[in-house]
C-alpha cells in the first residue's frame, strides 16, 4: 500500500470476563441473568463511535499473555479454539475464531527489533489465545470481522523497575506506530487493562449479584478518578509521568504496559479522551475510553 | 502415615521438550525418570501437586476433571513445541480436598471443565512423573494473595483429605529454587544459574534438602524469597505448603536426583522419604495455624462461607488431626476440656512445655464453674470470676501432670480477662492463693472476647 497508514483510534478496553459472561453471547458456555451494565453499556457506546471509522485491523496488548522474555506477537493466520479463564472458569468458556494480520504483526516485530527491543513471533498453531485478548476484542468488535494482532505483556516487570518497564512499553508503542504507518493500514489499538487492580478474594454466590460489587478500597477509587480526570483533560504525558506511582499505589494493571504502549503509539494525545464508562468488577476499577484523532477539531 | 513421599520438581518445560539441547536439561530429565520410579516404588496411590505456575485469585482451585485432555503450548516457550496430554485425575480426592480446605476456613473450589488450562508446570511434571498415568494425580493452585497462614492451612487440609481418603499420597511442589529467568533468549549451551549469589543460595537449599529438613526450609521461606526469588511472583510459598502437608517436621531422608540451570533458574528434582530419624524437631519462629480466619468473608459479612455450623468443621478437624499427628511432643489429655480448635493441650519444644490457652470449662461436660458470662442470645449474665480462676488453674494442673510436669514447674503466665475493671481484684486474689507461692512471671491483659462464654483464660509456659 502506498498510502500512509494510521492509528484511527486507541481504546482502553478492559478485559474482565464477567462482561462477556453478562452479555450471553452464543460463543460463551455459561449464561448470566445480567450484570455490570455500566461497563457493558459503555462498550456499546464505544462500538458506535468505532463503527463510524473505517479500519482494517485491531492491535491489542494483553496483560494475560504473559511472557518473561520480551514481547511476543501472534503470527499464525487463524485461530479456532476454546478459551477457559483460569481464574473464573465458571464464567468464561468461550469458543473463539479469529483471523490474525500476520503481515502487520511481522512489521511490528521488525520495527521493535530494529529498536533493540526483545520480541518474538508466536508461530505455534496449537497456541491458545489468552482470554484478555479475546474479551477486549469481543467487546470492541463482537462481529469478529477484523483481523487481530495480539501482543503479549512482557512480565520482566518482576525483574526491572516499573520505570524501566514503562520505558520499554513506550518504545514498543513507537515501533508499533511506525509499523502501522508503513503498512498503509488503518488500525485501532486496544489497551486491554483495568486501572486499579486489587481483586476481591471471594466471589458472590451469584457472580452477577450487583449488590456485592464495589471498589475494593476507596484509595483505589481516588486513584482511578485522578487518572480518568487526566484522560478527560488530554494529559497523556502527565499520565505517563505519574504512571509508576499509580501502578505502585493502586496495584494497577497498567503495570502490563498496555496503556503506556497505546498512548505512546498515538503520540501522547493532548486532546480529551472520550470516557464511556467507569465501573468495578470484583473490586477492580475499569474504564472504557477512546482517543479518536479524526474526531478532533 | 498417609504421606509416603514428598518431592519438588521444576515446571519449565525444557527437560520435557528438548533435553538433548543441554546436558543439564538432560540431567533433569534423567532426574525426573529416577523420581518417577521412586514414586512407583513408594506405593503412592496418588500424586498431589501444588503448582507455583497455576496462580489463583479467588481462593484455591483444585483440578477435579477425571480425564482432562488438551494440546498444551507454553505461553513463553511456544517455539519448543506442543504438549498433547491426557491425565488421570483422582476426582474423589479433589472433592474431599475441597471439603477439608473449606472446613479449615479456606475458600476452595473444584474445577471440572473441558479445556481448563492446566499450567505448563503441572503438565511437565505429570508427563514426566507418570507418563502412562500409572499413578492418578490431583493439582492445587497457588493463590496469589495467600501468605503463610493460608498456605499452611491449605497444606494441612491436604493431610486431612489424605486421611479421609485412606490413600497413600506423594505430595510435590512444582517450583524452581532460585527463579530468576534470563530476560533475553539464550543459546541452550550458554545456560547457567542467573548469578553467583543465586547459585550459593541454591547450594544451601540443596544441603537442607539432602538432610531432609522440610520444616526448616519452611521456616526459612521468607529469607529465601528475599535472597533468590523474583518478587511479585508467588513468594517462596511451596515449602510452607509442603511442610504443612507432610506434618511439619524434619524427619525425612532427602535425595537430590538432579540439579541444573533452567534458563537461569535453579532446576532441582528432589524427593523426601519419611524416616523415624531426622535432624531435630521443629522450632517455630512464627505461629502455627490450624484454621484460616483471614479476609475470605468480605462479600458476605456475618455469614459463614460454609454450609456447616461452627462446631462441625472443628470436630472434623480434630478427628483428622488426631489421626495424622503422632508426635510424642504433643500433649493431649481427656482430663481437661477439649480444645475448641485443632490444637493440642500442650507441646514440648526443647526444654520447655508450652500450653495452649486454658479456660475454666470442665472436661467432658464443658460446664463453666462460676457460670457463663453470657447466655445463648448474647445477653450478659452474672458470674463468679473467682470460681472460674480456680477452675482454670485446676485444668492447667491436669494438663501439666498429663505431660509429666506439675503446677510447681510453671515459669510464666499470661492471663486474659474480658473485663479488667470488674474482675481484676477477685482474679488477682485467687491467683495469689493458687500460684503466688510458686512465683511464675505474669502478665495480665484485657481482651474483648474469648471463644467460649468465659471471663478468664491463662497461657502458660512450664518446665517439663
Amino acid at each position: 500500500m502506498s498510502q500512509k497508514g494510521a492509528i484511527v483510534a486507541g481504546a482502553l478496553a478492559p478485559h474482565p470476563p464477567h462482561l462477556v459472561y453478562a452479555e450471553n453471547p452464543p460463543q460463551n458456555e455459561p449464561t448470566a441473568e445480567c450484570g455490570w451494565e455500566m461497563l457493558r453499556w459503555g462498550y456499546e457506546r464505544m462500538r458506535k463511535d468505532l463503527d463510524q471509522l473505517d479500519y482494517d485491523a485491531i492491535v491489542v496488548l494483553s496483560p494475560h499473555w504473559q511472557t518473561y522474555i520480551g514481547n511476543h506477537i501472534l503470527g499464525v493466520p487463524q485461530f479456532k479454539s476454546l478459551s477457559v479463564d483460569p481464574i473464573f472458569p465458571n464464567l468464561f468458556r468461550f469458543h473463539y475464531e479469529m483471523d490474525v494480520d500476520v503481515e502487520l504483526a511481522e512489521a511490528i516485530h521488525s520495527h521493535a527489533q530494529a529498536d533493540q527491543l526483545t520480541t518474538q513471533m508466536m508461530r505455534n498453531p496449537d497456541f491458545r489465545v489468552d482470554y484478555g485478548t479475546i474479551v477486549s476484542c469481543h467487546l470492541t468488535n463482537p462481529q469478529w470481522d477484523k483481523p487481530i494482532v495480539g501482543i503479549s505483556s512482557c512480565r520482566a516487570t518482576s525483574y526491572y523497575s516499573v520505570e524501566v518497564m514503562q520505558n520499554q512499553a513506550r518504545k514498543l508503542g513507537e515501533a508499533t506506530r511506525r509499523a502501522i504507518e508503513e503498512s498503509g493500514k488503518r488500525v485501532v489499538l486496544l489497551a486491554s487493562n483495568s486501572l486499579s487492580h486489587r481483586h476481591f478474594v471471594t466471589e458472590a454466590e451469584i457472580p452477577e449479584d450487583m449488590s456485592k460489587e464495589h471498589i475494593e478500597h476507596h484509595g483505589q477509587y481516588l486513584w482511578d478518578m485522578r487518572i480518568i480526570e487526566m484522560m478527560k483533560k488530554g494529559k497523556s504525558t502527565e499520565i505517563l509521568d505519574i504512571m509508576p506511582e499509580f501502578i505502585t499505589q493502586a496495584i494497577s494493571e497498567c503495570d502490563a504496559g498496555a496503556l503506556t504502549w497505546m498512548l505512546s503509539a498515538m503520540g501522547l494525545p493532548d486532546y480529551p479522551a472520550e470516557v464511556y464508562a467507569y465501573g468495578t468488577v470484583i473490586g477492580t476499577g475499569n474504564v472504557v475510553a477512546s482517543w479518536i484523532p479524526e474526531a478532533q477539531p | 502415615m498417609n504421606i509416603v513421599k514428598a518431592f519438588l520438581v521444576p515446571g519449565i518445560p525444557h527437560p520435557l521438550l528438548c533435553p538433548e539441547k543441554n546436558a543439564g536439561w538432560q540431567a533433569l530429565r534423567d532426574g525426573f525418570e529416577a523420581l518417577s520410579q521412586d514414586l512407583q516404588d513408594s506405593g503412592a496411590e496418588l500424586i498431589l501437586l501444588y503448582s507455583t505456575m497455576w496462580p489463583s485469585v479467588i481462593g484455591h482451585q483444585i483440578q477435579a476433571r477425571p480425564e482432562p485432555e488438551w494440546i498444551h503450548v507454553d505461553e513463553l516457550f511456544h517455539d519448543l513445541g506442543s504438549i498433547p496430554y491426557r491425565f488421570k485425575i483422582d476426582a474423589d480426592y479433589a472433592k474431599t480436598y475441597k471439603e477439608t480446605a473449606t472446613q479449615r476456613g479456606l475458600h476452595a473450589r473444584c474445577v471440572d471443565y473441558h479445556g481448563f488450562p492446566i499450567d505448563t508446570g503441572s503438565v511437565t511434571a505429570l508427563k514426566l512423573l507418570t507418563p502412562n498415568n500409572e499413578i492418578p494425580a490431583c493439582i492445587v493452585s497457588s493463590n496469589v494473595y495467600a501468605d503463610r497462614a493460608e498456605t499452611m492451612v491449605l497444606g494441612k487440609a491436604a493431610i486431612d483429605a489424605a486421611v479421609k481418603s485412606g490413600k497413600k499420597i506423594a505430595v510435590g511442589a512444582v517450583m524452581t529454587l532460585s527463579n530468576r529467568l534470563f530476560t533475553d533468549f539464550i543459546d541452550p549451551k550458554d545456560d547457567r544459574i542467573h548469578s553467583a549469589k543465586d547459585e550459593e543460595w541454591n547450594q544451601k537449599l540443596l544441603q537442607f534438602i539432602e538432610e531432609g529438613r522440610i520444616e526448616d526450609l519452611s521456616q526459612l521461606s521468607r529469607e529465601i524469597q528475599r535472597q533468590i526469588r523474583v518478587k511479585k511472583v508467588v513468594n517462596f510459598k511451596p515449602f510452607w505448603w509442603l511442610a504443612a502437608a507432610t506434618g511439619q517436621s524434619n524427619a525425612f531422608t532427602g535425595k537430590v536426583h538432579a540439579y541444573a540451570p533452567l534458563y537461569g533458574t535453579g532446576g532441582a528434582v528432589c524427593s523426601f522419604t519419611p524416616t523415624p530419624d531426622g535432624v531435630g524437631t521443629k522450632e517455630f519462629d512464627e505461629d502455627d495455624v490450624e484454621v484460616f480466619r483471614g479476609d475470605r468473608n468480605v462479600l458476605s459479612q456475618g455469614q459463614s462461607q460454609n454450609d456447616t455450623t461452627e462446631e462441625e468443621p472443628v470436630a472434623a478437624l480434630k478427628a483428622t488431626a488426631d489421626e495424622a499427628v503422632r508426635d510424642p511432643n504433643v500433649v493431649k489429655t481427656s482430663k481437661a476440656a477439649a480444645p475448641v480448635g485443632a490444637y493440642p493441650h500442650a507441646r514440648r519444644v526443647g526444654d520447655l512445655l508450652y500450653l495452649s490457652g486454658v479456660g475454666p470449662r470442665q472436661a467432658g461436660t464443658n460446664a463453666i464453674p462460676g457460670g457463663p458470662i453470657r447466655d445463648e442470645n448474647g445477653q450478659a449474665l452474672d458470674y463468679d470470676v473467682t470460681a472460674q480462676t480456680h477452675a482454670v488453674v485446676e485444668n492447667i494442673k491436669q494438663i501439666l501432670e498429663a505431660a509429666g510436669s506439675s503446677l510447681e514447674k510453671v515459669v510464666d503466665v499470661t492471663a486474659f480477662l474480658v473485663d479488667m475493671d470488674r474482675d481484676f481484684e477477685a482474679y488477682n486474689k485467687a491467683y495469689a492463693e493458687l500460684l503466688g507461692h510458686i512465683g511464675p512471671t505474669r502478665t495480665t491483659v484485657e481482651i474483648r472476647a474469648l471463644p467460649t462464654p468465659i471471663a478468664v483464660e491463662f497461657k502458660v509456659v512450664a518446665l517439663p
